[in-house]
């Protein structure tokens, strides 16, 4: 009577240690250039080498600039941590996809799409939004970066064992409602804290119905209300996802593979320390109206009032609102914003460029708005042109970046400026996120197609009607 | 940065806002370096200076009233990315120990990493400290981790707190889970003998 948790988690304890934590075996590192200088400056300084070089994959995405990447890059610290990343790799002998490399991209993104990532693994990153990796059934999770070190001296990890929580969503999803919005429903049900010291399973219909990308969306927000991760039982869905994908097992390893992770699901009477149930049909297109993503509302609602609240929320209930220039009570559609941003590990696959070109498709972006649509990946990037979404987006106005975390996180030149709001497709509206200064409202990729082409929030639903 | 934790008392740094997340400890523009150093400047920047980099008075870190090596802040501390820079950061300015009701998972596991100690303690115990550090910032605190117990010294109120026997040990003795993983290889390849 296990969990899909506990099925992979006691295939990869090592040893439990006495009153302390369990020493967990990793199949996949994945490194970034951010998190990962000091780890391997840690290893040099302990004479170390990497225990499992081939079980570790590094790529640069947050310094990396979304413009003119065969040119060097124009910050010099950033060049700095980039270059540092492939000087590393080199070092240590790992493996390596840097810029403009065709595997290039998001780290989250590119692990899923070249079987990197797979069923059954434990997946780690110095990076929160490894949570995302869950969604084919595999425990994926952010680390540190001596928890980084760690990995790269042993394959192993020393972990606490979380809690298990289910999340069950059910009935079909309204049309207009993506997967992005689903997570940012749940997000406020839960608040940003809710499922702290668990790891999630997403399940029910309305999860199950989802597409691969839109299991990746969901499980990528796991992270946004403290989870360590989330993950969803592999089916037919994620077969289909991973068959013939460059690392995925092929031949009889393949069918030996399917076999395998075909038993990686909960037991019918598997107990989870709690268990909770949303109805599919609750949930419209999601906006954020605060500085943390629990923080959500549907679009039509009304941001909530303080009654109820003690001192300390209160204070900072009211601090987040005053960055965000709104007041409680306020709605927000018809507000004026100035910017968008289509991409991230959240929203920059296929699905959502197909997404957002469904509405600008015929229509122009609003003259004001300063628009930035992001691939996840270099694949992503092939895929829009394969599938003539370029074109689209070029007669409504919107111009198609190069590939990384960009406005996400404004490592690299793509920041929002103080004061002005940016409807953004990624995962965080935190103070600063995206620029000193900047306003973030989150929301999926049709919220943010629709305020890039009427300048103001609007309801991507009254759209989608002519 | 291996610093063996004992008994600490201090004086206290009061943060009473909840959520506080680790782009308010260290926003992502200083995450650049490719060393450990110096992200103290850095810690809580955007709070701290204004954008001409001038000091923020109403801040606490700039009020010459608070002080010491205890940073008290409101729950689920710690939350949202988990660049290890916040407790980088957070080391860096000298504070030892963290007091909150509630931390994120992965800055807590970063905090202790960094032998920082992260301290659960109620929320009455919580709104109490706040009280005495607002009514007197005089006020001490005393973390003993061999007893696990935290103390306001003004009202003499005593908490337990939990920590696993394990990690306590490696912050008493200055040791890191690095070191434990070294000295159990043969555990791994034995592991991974049986995965074959």
């Amino acid at each position: 009577m296990n969990t899909l948790f506990d099925k992979i988690w006691d295939a990869h304890v090592v040893t439990l240690i006495e009153e302390g934590p369990t020493q967990v075996y990793i199949d996949r590192l994945y490194c970034h250039e951010v998190t990962s200088p000091q780890a391997f400056e840690g290893m040099r300084a302990r004479g170390l080498k990497c225990f499992r070089p081939e079980k570790i994959y590094c790529m640069p995405d947050h310094n990396t600039p979304t413009h003119d990447q065969d040119k060097p890059i124009e910050d010099p610290v950033s060049k700095k941590q980039v270059d540092t990343l492939a000087k590393n790799a080199e070092e240590f002998g790992l493996t390596h996809y840097g810029m403009l490399n065709e595997r290039n991209g998001i780290i989250h993104v590119v692990g899923p799409e070249r079987g990197l990532t797979l069923p059954g693994m434990t997946i780690v990153c110095g990076d929160s939004h490894t949570s995302t990796h869950g969604a084919v059934g595999a425990i994926a999770f952010g680390i540190g970066t001596s928890e980084v070190e760690m990995v790269m001296a042993s394959q192993c990890i020393l972990q606490s064992r979380p809690k298990t929580m289910r999340i069950s969503v059910e009935g079909e999803l309204k049309s207009g409602v993506t997967a992005k919005d689903l997570a940012l429903y749940v997000m406020s049900k839960m608040t940003t804290s809710g499922a702290t010291g668990y790891f999630i399973e997403y399940a029910g219909s309305a999860v199950r119905n989802l597409s691969m990308e839109g299991r990746l969306t969901l499980c990528n927000l796991s992270i946004e209300m403290g989870a360590r991760g989330g993950m969803i039982a592999p089916d037919e869905v994620t077969f289909a996802y991973l068959e013939g994908r460059e690392n995925s097992p092929k031949g009889a390893d393949w069918d030996q593979a399917v076999a395998y992770w075909k038993t990686l699901k909960s037991d019918e009477h598997a107990q989870f320390d709690k268990e909770i149930i949303f109805e599919a049909a609750d949930i419209e297109p999601m906006i954020t109206y605060g500085t943390n993503p629990g923080m959500g509302m549907g679009i039509t609602q009304h941001i909530p009032l303080t009654d109820g609240m003690d001192e300390v929320a209160k204070t900072t209930y009211l601090k987040s609102l005053e960055y965000m220039g709104f007041e409680p009570g306020e709605c927000l559609l018809g507000k004026q914003i100035d910017y968008v941003f289509l991409g991230s590990c959240t929203n920059g696959r296929i699905e959502d460029f197909r997404a957002f070109a469904s509405l600008v498709k015929g229509r122009r972006k609003a003259e004001h708005v300063v628009a930035w649509l992001v691939p996840g990946s270099w694949m992503v990037d092939a895929q829009i042109r394969e599938e003539g979404l370029d074109k689209i987006f070029e007669a409504a106005g919107f111009e198609l970046r190069q590939p990384g975390c960009s406005a996400c996180l404004a490592m690299n030149d793509d920041k929002i400026p103080a004061g002005k709001y940016a409807v953004s497709t990624s995962n965080r509206n935190f103070e600063g996120r995206q620029g000193p200064g900047a306003r973030t409202i989150l929301a999926g990729p049709l919220v943010a197609a629709a305020a890039a082409v009427t300048g103001v929030i609007t309801d991507p639903r009254e759209m989608m009607k002519s | 940065m291996k610093q063996k934790f004992n008994i600490i008392t201090s004086t206290c740094v009061p943060l009473p806002l909840e959520n506080v997340d680790t782009d308010q400890i260290i926003p992502a523009r200083f995450l650049k370096a490719t060393d450990k150093k110096g992200f103290g400047e850095n810690l809580f920047r955007d709070w701290r200076y204004d954008k001409a980099g001038n000091k923020i008075e109403s801040f606490v870190l700039n009020d010459p009233a608070y002080g010491g090596q205890i940073l008290v802040a409101g729950k689920n501390f710690g939350s949202g990315s988990s660049r290890e820079h916040a407790a980088w950061a957070i080391a860096d300015y000298g504070f030892r120990v963290v007091v909150s009701s509630f931390f994120a998972d992965i800055h807590k596991n970063n905090e202790l990493n960094n032998f920082v100690l992260p301290v659960v303690v109620s929320e009455a115990f919580l709104a109490e400290l706040f009280d005495s550090i607002y009514a007197d910032p005089a006020t001490a605190v005393e973390v003993n981790l061999p007893e696990q117990t935290i103390t306001n010294k003004t009202t003499g109120k005593t908490e337990q707190f939990e920590i696993n026997a394990y990690k306590k040990d490696c912050l008493v003795n200055g040791h890191d889970d690095i070191d434990y993983l070294l000295s159990h290889r043969e555990n791994i390849e034995a592991f991974e003998a049986r995965q074959k």
